[in-house]
């Protein structure tokens, strides 16, 4: 599957593995909040990367401090229409100063990715890959802001 | 008014295209109707019973003659040559296509509006005192600040998929004539201690089927720091706001939810940490000042006499000059309201012919602007006492003399069942009925001040729950009916209006309203208004004789 980073489309490398799988040692994977809060010590000595999928009602401040070497964090959109991920990807770029990938996935719309640029949402994962030229073309939507923001 | 950048027009204009290619996908069936649903309520477009209806953004309710003119062109050319005031000072379309959406935009992106965010889940249009400016009461004009929020407010990235609708209103005056405590922010300018002039800002108002008055969050907020608070607000909303079910979903069920004392600390520790990267520069505020410099007012227009003969000379200019005008802050002016409540038109209503006529009427006795009202009225805001006469006979002449301000005839009204499919009773119709039953203008007046709002169901459009007296449509068993409450109010002592009792039927609304109007009549002492008289004697002697034969 590819997936659009900064702009260019690029192969996917990550895998999320849900609370009631083995994550194992090799491969780069994302895991629950949850999880990564309470298998801190496993999930530190895979030899893969891991990363964090944040849910719509998980709260971002629960990461501050345990991001370093975080590479990427998922924004999951159960329904496009739930905008709690836009704030998460605000104040993961503002607050808690991170600079890894920010990457929407699961069900939010071309249409959407103008604004989730520029909350700081740097990855997308279209669930429709037809949808990529669409969605490359939707980040030149607007060409003037009125807000300072992430981007 | 505020002269659009270049900026301005061409983010206004991307809007369009952007549009313009979400309908395309929409209509050739790329787009799924409950995506496109979400996108085209942020462009103010709803499919409705007969047709769609397209909702255009007046920001803070003010206008130019060259818009009117706008206005009207696209009312003749996509639809039925007429278009609707609301109640949130925009404009409505209730007759245009889908496909044909686009290039209204377009046509309204020449004259600097959009539809942006008039409707959806979103920041929607700030409104405003629809006497900024000129009032004799105002601390100061809040336009500047209107549009400082207006431009924070469009396209805001992180707010664009909030859980409800989000409207914030500002008023600059000790009279509150912007419902400022019925909205989701409201923000009062005011004076503090020092006699700095800042805000007060109050959180988690709302109408709609859960009524609720907004509490003050932040007594005094200093001008620069008006942005970020408005952001942690929203931020706090957004995150903490519920989803689960859309009519608990406004920030006042969290406010109530949360308690005053907790969400205002929730707010204010989200704001400690944006506060200082969110000032707003002196220069910029007085920037924004400059697009708001009053028009060059002729001295001498205090020496006029003419119109103090012609009121003495003429009844029917008389009863429009008491009704229809009030005092101007510049010696020599007053201010007129263009009444939309004629007594066999929809409220609100406004014909293409109307419209351009307006728009001479404001390049040639008000500096070329118009401004619209909460009430479903416009406002021509400066005119010259000399001038009044004559303008009175063209206004009369066009049906908009109507000298009916502030009065029981000058209903807030929604389209109701014959336009919404939200619906569930007629509201024009029992508006028109009211009307007939109340055509003495001598009684009219002599009840006074009284506000009828009503709405054809519980999302509360036309916000009967704040009317003096309100009416709203309910359905029983596929028939209309009509719930009355009495004693509301949105200025500023703002209240939510009392049930009166079981609703009425509709053939019974009429003799319902004139049965309240007749209690009061007996009820009242001297000039005593009506909403002083409810808040007197109560809802008992009303209820006797309304329920009298039941």
């Amino acid at each position: 599957m590819q997936i659009i980073k900064d702009k260019q489309l690029v192969d996917n490398t990550w895998t999320f593995v849900d609370d009631d799988s083995e994550f194992g040692n090799s491969g780069d994977i994302t895991v629950s909040l949850d999880r990564w809060e309470s298998h801190k010590q496993q999930l530190a000595h895979r030899i893969g990367k891991t990363g964090i999928r944040l849910n719509p009602g998980d709260h971002t401040e629960e990461l501050a401090g345990t991001l370093s070497g975080v590479e990427l964090i998922e924004l999951y959109f159960p329904v496009f229409t739930d905008g709690r991920p836009f704030s998460h990807a605000r104040l993961l770029r503002s607050r808690l100063g991170y600079k890894g990938e920010i990457r929407a996935v699961g069900h939010f719309l071309p249409d959407q990715i103008f604004y989730l640029s520029r909350v700081g949402v740097d990855g997308f994962e279209l669930e429709n890959q037809d949808q990529i030229p669409l969605a490359l073309s939707c980040m030149g939507d607007f060409s003037v802001r009125y807000q300072a923001s992430s981007n | 008014m505020y002269q659009y950048t270049d900026d301005d027009q061409t983010l206004i204009e991307e809007r369009v295209a952007q549009f313009r290619g979400q309908t395309q996908r929409f209509l050739s069936g790329e787009l799924g109707a409950d995506e496109f649903r979400a996108l085209r309520l942020m462009n103010g477009l709803y499919i409705q019973t007969h047709a769609p209806m397209l909702r255009v953004a007046v920001p803070y309710g003010l206008l130019s003659s060259k818009q009117f003119r706008k206005l009207a062109e696209v009312a003749r050319k996509y639809d039925k040559g007429y278009c609707h005031f609301t109640t949130r000072q925009n404009v409505q379309y209730n007759w245009p296509t889908v496909e044909s959406v686009p290039d209204i935009l377009a046509e309204l992106a020449t004259v600097q509006m959009h539809a942006i965010q008039t409707s959806g889940n979103c920041l929607r249009n700030t409104t405003s005192d629809h006497l900024a400016g000129v009032s004799t009461d105002e601390i100061e004009d809040p336009r500047p600040y209107c549009e400082i929020i207006r431009q924070w407010t469009t396209l805001h990235p992180e707010f664009a998929y909030l859980p409800r609708k989000f409207k914030i209103a500002v008023s600059g005056s000790e009279r509150d004539r912007a419902a400022v405590q019925l909205h989701d922010i409201g923000v009062y300018l005011v004076k503090n201690d020092a006699g700095e002039v800042g805000f007060r800002v109050l959180a988690g108002g709302g109408l709609g089927r859960t009524p609720i008055i907004g509490q003050t969050v932040k007594p005094f907020l200093e001008k620069k720091h008006l942005l970020s608070y408005l952001e942690a607000v929203v931020r706090v909303y957004n995150l903490f706001g519920r989803r689960d079910n859309k009519y608990k979903a406004r920030i006042k069920i969290l406010l109530k939810e949360t308690g005053l004392e907790k969400f205002t600390a929730m707010v204010e520790d989200e704001w400690l940490r944006i506060r200082d990267t969110m000032v707003i520069g002196e220069e910029r505020i007085a920037a924004m000042k400059a697009q708001f410099v009053a028009p060059a007012y002729d001295a001498q227009a205090g020496n006029d006499a003419s119109c103090e003969q012609h009121a003495a000379e003429n009844a029917g200019f008389a009863k429009w000059l008491k009704y229809n005008t009030v005092d101007h802050k510049v010696a020599g002016y007053r201010i007129v309201f263009v009444s939309l409540k004629a007594p066999d038109s929809p409220p609100g209503d406004i014909t293409a012919d109307q419209l351009e006529a307006l728009a001479d009427l404001a390049d040639r006795y008000s500096f070329g602007e118009i401004r619209s009202t909460h009430r479903q009225n416009l406002v021509l805001a400066d005119i010259k006492r000399g001038d009044l006469f004559a303008l009175w006979q063209k206004l009369d002449a066009l049906r908009l003399a109507t000298p009916n301000i502030g009065t029981v005839t000058d209903m807030i009204c929604c389209p109701g069942l014959d336009f919404c499919s939200l619906a569930n009773a007629g509201s024009i119709g029992v508006a028109k009925e009211i009307n007939e039953v109340l055509d003495d203008l001598d009684y009219i007046h002599d009840i006074g001040d009284l506000k009828i709002n009503m709405s054809g169901c519980m999302n509360g459009c036309a916000h009967q729950s704040v009317g003096h007296i309100g009416i709203l449509g309910v359905d029983k068993k596929g028939e209309e009916w009509y719930q009355i409450t009495l004693g509301g109010s949105s200025e500023n002592e703002a209240a939510i209006g009392e049930r009166l009792g079981p609703a009425v039927a509709k053939n019974q609304i009429t003799q319902t309203i004139t049965a309240i109007l007749d209690v009061y009549l007996q009820q009242r002492l001297e000039d005593e208004p009506f909403l002083q008289t409810v808040n007197r004697v109560g809802l008992e002697p009303f209820r006797d004789r309304v329920y009298a034969n039941h």
